[in-house]
């Protein structure tokens, strides 16, 4: 056998194993490493009262309210099954923040279950669709009518 | 692919193309951002700033390839012992760290008015950072190597195993939870729509022709350099 070929099976012997070691490592880490639980993750596994923790999810269409002192708003974050987390905010909401799409709270669970956030993400999904509705799809163009008329009744 | 590994030959044929390379793609790149910038209507919801787009995404994929570039052409240098390889996969380094900067700096520009803050350490912005470090430590290595006489087969070790970082980047969204969107060009389907996507295309091939061109131009450097310490060795020894 040549030595260019020692050295060839070597690298790619190496390559296997860090390839494997960096697969195991992240399989590892899939929970610790996520930015945020989902609804149905806090439901099912909740933290501690207190503890800090990021929620993240959908906002539910139609659950969004401002309170009477003008500040507070609350709303229901959702995830992909079932499950729903009520969430309390005081402060500024960030512009992309509409019922509908994703956000991610900063925060803790308070005794009742209610999400106390203190700081709000928005959070932009993988579609890039500009605002006119020329050159759309039939589908696309449904979908988007009903983004841009959410909260108008 | 033996015959560019003959350095006479890559430089004859190197000599025209970096120039033909670095010019086209200023040219292309002009257009791209020009068209971006002017030419496109803005998004349903990011308004104005989708534009960044145009500069975000292609600097973000040449960073992850100037990154494989190192990686392949150090695995051609360890196995094949081409010097050719390990100065490409040196060339590359310095404009991979610049792209890999400027996809970490527009995105931060980018996220303070979308998600409301300059950054989070989430898995695709924590790992995209991890490479700018990578780089900088390949360049580091790579120059010591180079001042110290020690056998350029150290940094191309760390350009192979710094490799496994790519594909944690790319799949980061995929795998955890995190604030940065999903990817939006897989296979074959794009959910970017296409006023938005010729462009962005044009600006991918523009930045990839000037990547190229930076590469050609510092791998002729570091020829030169080589070429002009052999001479003055040379000159060295004749004059004892």
């Amino acid at each position: 056998m040549k030595a260019k070929h020692q050295r060839l099976i070597l690298i790619v012997l190496v390559l296997i194993a860090l390839i494997g070691a960096g697969l195991l490592a992240s399989y590892a880490l899939r929970n610790q490493a996520s930015y945020f639980y989902l609804p149905e993750q806090m439901a099912e596994n909740p933290p501690e009262p207190g503890q800090a923790v990021r929620l993240g999810g959908m906002v539910e269409p139609g659950s969004l309210e401002k309170q009477a002192d003008g500040i507070t708003v609350t709303f229901a974050v959702t995830g992909r099954e079932n499950s729903r987390i009520p969430v309390r905010f005081a402060g500024i909401l960030p512009d992309l923040f509409v019922e509908g799409s994703g956000v991610v709270a900063e925060g803790r669970l308070d005794a009742s279950g209610t999400f106390i956030a203190d700081n709000l993400l928005a959070k932009h999904d993988e579609n890039y669709v500009p605002r006119e509705l020329e050159g759309m799809s039939e589908h696309q163009a449904a979908e988007m009518a009903e983004e841009t008329t959410v909260g108008l009744e | 692919m033996h015959g560019f590994a003959n350095p006479k030959r890559f430089l004859s044929l190197a000599r025209w193309l970096t120039p033909l390379l670095l010019v086209s793609g200023l040219i292309v790149t002009a257009v791209a951002l020009y068209w971006g910038i002017t030419s496109v209507p803005p998004d349903r919801l990011m308004g104005e700033t989708v534009r960044i787009l145009f500069i975000h995404v292609p600097t973000a994929w040449l960073g992850m390839g100037g990154w494989s570039a190192i990686a392949i052409c150090s695995l051609v240098f360890l196995v094949w012992r081409h010097p050719l390889a390990a100065i490409a996969a040196r060339a590359a380094a310095v404009p991979g760290l610049v792209f890999t900067i400027i996809c970490l700096a527009t995105g931060s520009i980018w996220g303070r008015p979308t998600w409301g803050t300059w950054w989070v350490w989430d898995g695709r912005l924590t790992s995209m950072l991890v490479l700018a470090f990578l780089y900088l430590a390949y360049i580091a290595l790579a120059q010591a190597a180079e001042r110290e006489g020690v056998s350029p087969r150290i940094p191309a070790i760390f350009g192979l195993l710094g490799a496994v970082n790519i594909p944690i980047i790319n799949r980061s969204v995929v795998w955890w939870n995190s604030l940065h969107q999903p990817p939006s060009i897989t296979m074959g389907k794009s959910a970017i729509d296409v006023v938005f996507l010729q462009p962005l295309l044009l600006a991918v091939l523009g930045f990839s022709l000037i990547f190229g061109g930076v590469v050609l131009a510092r791998m002729r450097a570091l020829l030169a350099d080589i070429q002009a310490e052999a001479r003055l060795r040379r000159r060295a020894l004749e004059a004892d």
